[in-house]
C-alpha cells in the first residue's frame, strides 16, 4: 500500500542520476566508478590528467558548512574535467527559512547550474536538493549530516584496493566517532557492498549507534581486540565538541583507550594500512608517528580523492547523456 | 561479412611508404589509437623496428560527442611512456572517416606537449565523408564513403563489412 | 426542523446498538433510535439504505492554526476540514500564538467556532505560561473561560518539582491535565525514532526511553498527588505496558493513540520525506503491534488525529529542519475503520474509541445516538473506494503522507446539533 519514491539517485535507465549515497547502489555501480578513476592517473607519470570531458558544463560547489578541504578536491577534480566552478559558501544563518533555502537552490539553477555539489549540516539535505532541482541537473552529496558521504567512501575504497588489491576477503576496522559520522555510514555501507570479509566498529558504546546490527558491522569496545588481524585500519576524526563531555571523559582518555600508536597497531595484520579521511588530530586519534609512518595512506588517500570524484562526476554526467540519447531514439 | 582486403598487404604498403617518408631519418615515434588504430600500430612498430618504446592512445575522455552519448564503457588510461614535446610523431588509426578521431586524438597529444611535428597514416579511408579538415599522409586503401568496416583483431586482424545498425569503431 | 433518516445501519457506542431502522431528530437533539414515534412529522425524510450511521467523532487534539502568528489554518478552515472526517467536536492544544494562558485566547477560539457553527471546538488551557514550564498559568480562570483541560502540548514541563506542583493545582480545581510524555533531554534535538532506520540514515534520534521515563514520571506523580491526568499520542510499546500496569493498579489514567502511529513506523522515513516527520517519531513495527493491542484491551481509551495543519513551505526543508505534524482530521476515521477490516478491533471498540471514550473523559454529551442526546452525527458509506489526495482535503493544510492510499468507505454526510453541515461535493444528499 505504501507509495515508496523509485529510488531518487537513479534515473530511467536505472544509472545513478545524483549520487547522495551509497545504500543501495550495485558492486557494478561502484566498481564502475573506481576503474574509471584510475583511467584518469597518467601511468607513465601518475599525475591526474586534465581532460575537456565536461567542457561547458557549470559545477556550482554549495557549501552550507564550511569546508576548505573538500570543496578544493572537488573544485580541483572539476577543473581537471575542464568544467566551469562556481564556489559558493552559505552560512545557514541565511536560509533560516525554507522558502529561501530553495530559492537559493532555483536561483543558481537558472544561472545555469548542471550541477550543484552540496554540503550542508542536516541528514537528508541532499535528498532534499535532489528532490527539487530541474531534471537535467545533477546532485552530488559531498556530506549533509550524519548521513552520507559517499565521495568519501568511494575514495578511500579506491585507497584500499590500490593497495590491497580486492575488497572481498578484507578484514576493516573503522575506529571513533561512529555514531555522529557520515563518513563512517558511507564507508560501511560501500564496504558491504564490496563484499568485505569483516567490518569491525571500536569505540565506547557512547559513540556508536543504538542498533550497530542494521549497519552490519561488529562492534568491539576494546581497541586492542577490535584490531586483532585487520587488514585495514580507517580513523575516524573526532569532532572537537565531543572530546569532552557527557560522552566522553577526556581526550587523553580517548587518545589511552583508542589512539592508534605503534604498538596497538602491530595487533593488526604486518601488512596493514592505515586510513583517516582528515584533518588529522594528532594525539588524540592517531600518534604522529603512525600518521607519518610507512603504513600511513593518508596522504594517497587525498589524490584519490580528486581521480575518484572525477569518476563520479564523469559517470553522472555520461549516463545522462545515454539516457537522452535513448530517448531521443525512442 | 569479410572484406576481400588483406589486411598484411595494406600494412606493407604502409610500411613502404612510411620507409621513404623524411621524419624515418627523425628519430621518429609512434601512438596508436585505441583499440584498431593501436593494433595496425603494433604491427607497424614491428615492422619498422621503432626503437622507442609505442605509445597508446584511449581518446575516449575527448570525444566531442560525450555529451551525446556519454563514456565508452571500457576506457583505459592513455600511455605515452615518453616526452611528448619536440617529438617526431606518426599516428595510426585503423579507418579515417569524418576526421573527429583524429580531432580528439590531436587534441589529447597537445596535452601532453608540443610535438614538432605529427604524421597520420591510416589502414582504410573512406573519403567524401570528412566532417573536419583532415587528411592523412599515408593510406592502405580507400573505400566507398557507404562502406562502413570493422576492424577484428588483433589476432589475427580481418576486416569485416558492417550492418547499417552497428556503430562504427 | 424535524429530520428523520430511515433505513439506516444505527451504530450506538454508548449502548452497543447496531440496528437498522430509523433515527429522528428534533432541533439539536435526537428524540427516537429505532422506532419512529407515532406523532413525529418530519419535515425532511432521508433514506439511508446502505449506510451506516454514527455518533460524531469526539477528537482530542486538534490545532487549527488560530490565533497564529501566520499560522496555517483557522478555527472555521479547519472545523470543515471535521466535518467531512465525521468529527463534532475537538480539542484545541494551546500552543497557539499567543499562547492559551489568559482566557482571551479560550474566548477567540470558542467565539470563531461559535462563528463557523460546524463543530465543538473546546480549547485547552496551557498548564504554565507561556508554556515555559516554569510558572503556572492561571487554570481556574482559563477553567472559567471555557477549557476542558490543561496541557503543555509538544512543550513539557522539564523540572519534576514543577509538573508535581502543577499536578498538586491542577487537582485541587478538578482540572484534567492531558500531557504528551516527552523527556525533553533524552529527546536531545532527535527527529527519528532511535532505531535501525535513523541508525542508517544518519538522523537525530529521539529514544523510547525519552517517551517511557515520562510516562513512568507523570503516573507516579499522577498516583502521588491524586491528578487526573490523561496521556496524548502513546508510541511506545512499553509506555503501554507502563499504563496497563498503572489502571491494574487503578489509578484513573486514560491515555490515547495518534491515528497515524497505528498504520506508519520508521520504514516510512527511508526516503527522508517530511510529511512523515512527527512527535513523538515512527516508531518501530512492534511499537504499533503493541499499539494495536493496547486498543483492543482498552490500555488506550481514545484515537486522535493530532491534526496539525501546515503549508507546503512548513514542509519544504530537509528533514530535520521541517516542521513535525500531519493534517489528519480528514484521515481519522478511515484509519481506524482499517484497523476493523482487519479484524485487529470490532466496529464498537473503534466508535468508542474515537467518541464515546474521549466524551466521557472529558465529561462531556457525545459518543451517543439514545434520545436526548446532541444531534451531532454522521452518514457513512462503507462501499465507497476512494484514493486520497492531499489537495481535496478541506484542510487548510494539506501535508498528509497518506497521498494515494486507497480507502473503502467514506463519509457522505456530517449533522452538527441537527445541522446538516457536510455532504460531498459531487453528491446530493
Amino acid at each position: 500500500m505504501r507509495l515508496t519514491e523509485p529510488d531518487i539517485q537513479l534515473n530511467a535507465q536505472k544509472k545513478l542520476r545524483h549520487l547522495l549515497t551509497l545504500e543501495g547502489l550495485k558492486e557494478h555501480q561502484l566498481t564502475e566508478i573506481l576503474d574509471l578513476a584510475e583511467t584518469f592517473f597518467d601511468p607513465a607519470t601518475g599525475d591526474l590528467k586534465k581532460v575537456p570531458l565536461l567542457r561547458g558544463k557549470t559545477i556550482m560547489n554549495v557549501f552550507f558548512e564550511p569546508s576548505t578541504r573538500t570543496r578544493t578536491t572537488f573544485e580541483i577534480a572539476e577543473k581537471r574535467l575542464s568544467a566551469d566552478v562556481v564556489n559558493l559558501n552559505i552560512a545557514t544563518s541565511a536560509t533560516k527559512k525554507g522558502e529561501s533555502l530553495l530559492d537559493t537552490l532555483w536561483n543558481l539553477q537558472a544561472m545555469g547550474a548542471d550541477m550543484f555539489v552540496i554540503r550542508h549540516a542536516d541528514s537528508g539535505a541532499a535528498h532534499f536538493f535532489a528532490r527539487h532541482v530541474a531534471p537535467h541537473v545533477h546532485v552530488l552529496n559531498a556530506g549533509d549530516g550524519r548521513h552520507a558521504h559517499p565521495s568519501q567512501a568511494l575514495l578511500d575504497m579506491f585507497t584500499i584496493r590500490k593497495h590491497k588489491g580486492d575488497i572481498y576477503d578484507l578484514k576493516v576496522a573503522i575506529v571513533g566517532d561512529i555514531l555522529h559520522s557520515r563518513v563512517a555510514r558511507s564507508q560501511i555501507q560501500a564496504l558491504s557492498i564490496l563484499g568485505a570479509r569483516e567490518i569491525r566498529v571500536i569505540g565506547p558504546r557512547t559513540l556508536m549507534p543504538s542498533h550497530p546490527e542494521a549497519l552490519g558491522v561488529h562492534v568491539y569496545h576494546d581497541m586492542d581486540r577490535g584490531l586483532e588481524d585487520v587488514d585495514v585500519v580507517i580513523m575516524l576524526r573526532l569532532q572537537n565538541e565531543r572530546m569532552s563531555g557527557a560522552r566522553l571523559p577526556s581526550e587523553k582518555e580517548f587518545f589511552r583507550l583508542y589512539g592508534l600508536t605503534e604498538k596497538r597497531l602491530a595487533r593488526a595484520k604486518p601488512d596493514a594500512i592505515v586510513m583517516h579521511p582528515g584533518p588529522i588530530n594528532r594525539g588524540v586519534e592517531i600518534d604522529s608517528a603512525v600518521a607519518d609512518g610507512p603504513r600511513s595512506v593518508i596522504l594517497d588517500q587525498v589524490t584519490n580523492g580528486i581521480a575518484v570524484r572525477m569518476a563520479i562526476m564523469a559517470v553522472i554526467f555520461s549516463n545522462a547523456a545515454q539516457l537522452q540519447q535513448q530517448e531521443r531514439e525512442a | 561479412m569479410k572484406l576481400n582486403l588483406d589486411v598484411n598487404s595494406l600494412l606493407d604498403t604502409l610500411e613502404a611508404n612510411l620507409r621513404e617518408d623524411p621524419i624515418m631519418g627523425k628519430n621518429p615515434h609512434m601512438i596508436g589509437i585505441r583499440s584498431g588504430g593501436l593494433w595496425i600500430a603494433q604491427q607497424l612498430h614491428q615492422r619498422l623496428g621503432l626503437e622507442t618504446p609505442l605509445g597508446e592512445l584511449d581518446i575516449a575522455f575527448y570525444r566531442d560527442d560525450f555529451s551525446r552519448v556519454g563514456l565508452h564503457p571500457t576506457v583505459r588510461p592513455s600511455h605515452i611512456p615518453w616526452n611528448v614535446e619536440d617529438a617526431h610523431i606518426i599516428l595510426v588509426d585503423d579507418v579515417l572517416y569524418t576526421g573527429r578521431t583524429i580531432r580528439a586524438a590531436l587534441n589529447e597529444i597537445f596535452d601532453y606537449g608540443r610535438p614538432a611535428q605529427v604524421l597520420l597514416t591510416t589502414l582504410l579511408e573512406r573519403p567524401g565523408c570528412r566532417e573536419l579538415p583532415i587528411c592523412a599522409q599515408y593510406v592502405g586503401a580507400q573505400l566507398n564513403c557507404d562502406q562502413k568496416v570493422k576492424l577484428l583483431g588483433p589476432d589475427p586482424l580481418e576486416l569485416h563489412l558492417i550492418e547499417d545498425k552497428e556503430e562504427v569503431a | 426542523m424535524k429530520l428523520r433518516i430511515d433505513n439506516a445501519r444505527l451504530l450506538d457506542p454508548s449502548t452497543e446498538q447496531d440496528i437498522t431502522a430509523s433515527l429522528c431528530v428534533e432541533g439539536n437533539r435526537i428524540v427516537a433510535f429505532g422506532k419512529v414515534p407515532d406523532d413525529f412529522k418530519a419535515d425532511e425524510a432521508i433514506d439511508a439504505s446502505g449506510l451506516w450511521l454514527m455518533p460524531g467523532l469526539v477528537d482530542l487534539q486538534v490545532r487549527t492554526g488560530e490565533p497564529g502568528d501566520n499560522a496555517c489554518g483557522t478555527v472555521a478552515s479547519e472545523a470543515r476540514a471535521a466535518a467531512a472526517g465525521g468529527v463534532t467536536t475537538f480539542c484545541v492544544p494551546p500552543d497557539t500564538w499567543p499562547v492559551a494562558d489568559t482566557p482571551a485566547v479560550p474566548e477567540l477560539i470558542r467565539r470563531r467556532a461559535r462563528q463557523a457553527g460546524q463543530a465543538f471546538v473546546l480549547p485547552i488551557a496551557a498548564l504554565t505560561q507561556g508554556l515555559e514550564g516554569e510558572r503556572l498559568a492561571p487554570l481556574h480562570a482559563l477553567k472559567n473561560a471555557g477549557c476542558i483541560a490543561a496541557s503543555q502540548a509538544n512543550r513539557p514541563i522539564r523540572n519534576a518539582l514543577t509538573l508535581r506542583n502543577a499536578m498538586e493545582y491542577a487537582a485541587s480545581h478538578n482540572v484534567r491535565l492531558m500531557l504528551k510524555p516527552l523527556d525533553v533531554d533524552l529527546a536531545d534535538s532527535g527527529v527519528a525514532h532511535d532505531g535501525p532506520v535513523a541508525n542508517r540514515l544518519g538522523l537525530p534520534a529521539i529514544p523510547a526511553s525519552a517517551e517511557t521515563t515520562a510516562v513512568a514520571t507523570l503516573l507516579l506523580l499522577a498516583e502521588e498527588t491524586g491528578a487526573k491526568i490523561h496521556l496524548n499520542a502513546l508510541s511506545c510499546a512499553r509506555s503501554v505496558e507502563l499504563v496497563r500496569d498503572a489502571k491494574a493498579r487503578g489509578l484513573a489514567v486514560t491515555c490515547d493513540v495518534a491515528a497515524h502511529q497505528l498504520h506508519l513506523s520508521e520504514m516510512d522515513l527511508m526516503d527522508f520525506n517530511p510529511l512523515f516527520k512527527v512527535l513523538p517519531p515512527l516508531r518501530s513495527l512492534d511499537d504499533q503491534r503493541a499499539l494495536r493491542a493496547g486498543l483492543a484491551d482498552g490500555t488506550i481509551d481514545c484515537i486522535i488525529s493530532d491534526h496539525t495543519p501546515l503549508y507546503a513551505d512548513d514542509k519544504l526543508l530537509p528533514f530535520p529542519q521541517s516542521k513535525p505534524g500531519i493534517s489528519g482530521l480528514e484521515t481519522l476515521l478511515s484509519l481506524t475503520l482499517r484497523l476493523v477490516e482487519s479484524g485487529e478491533l470490532t466496529l464498537m471498540q473503534a466508535l468508542k474509541a474515537l467518541s464515546r471514550n474521549p466524551a466521557q473523559l472529558l465529561g462531556i454529551d457525545g459518543g451517543s445516538l439514545q434520545p436526548g442526546s446532541r444531534a451531532s452525527f454522521f452518514l457513512y458509506d462503507p462501499d465507497a473506494r476512494w484514493t486520497l489526495r492531499a489537495d481535496a482535503l478541506l484542510s487548510a493544510g494539506k501535508n498528509t503522507p497518506f497521498e494515494g492510499w486507497e480507502f473503502s468507505g467514506r463519509v457522505v454526510g456530517t449533522w452538527f446539533l441537527g445541522k446538516n453541515v457536510f455532504k460531498p461535493a459531487s453528491q446530493d444528499a
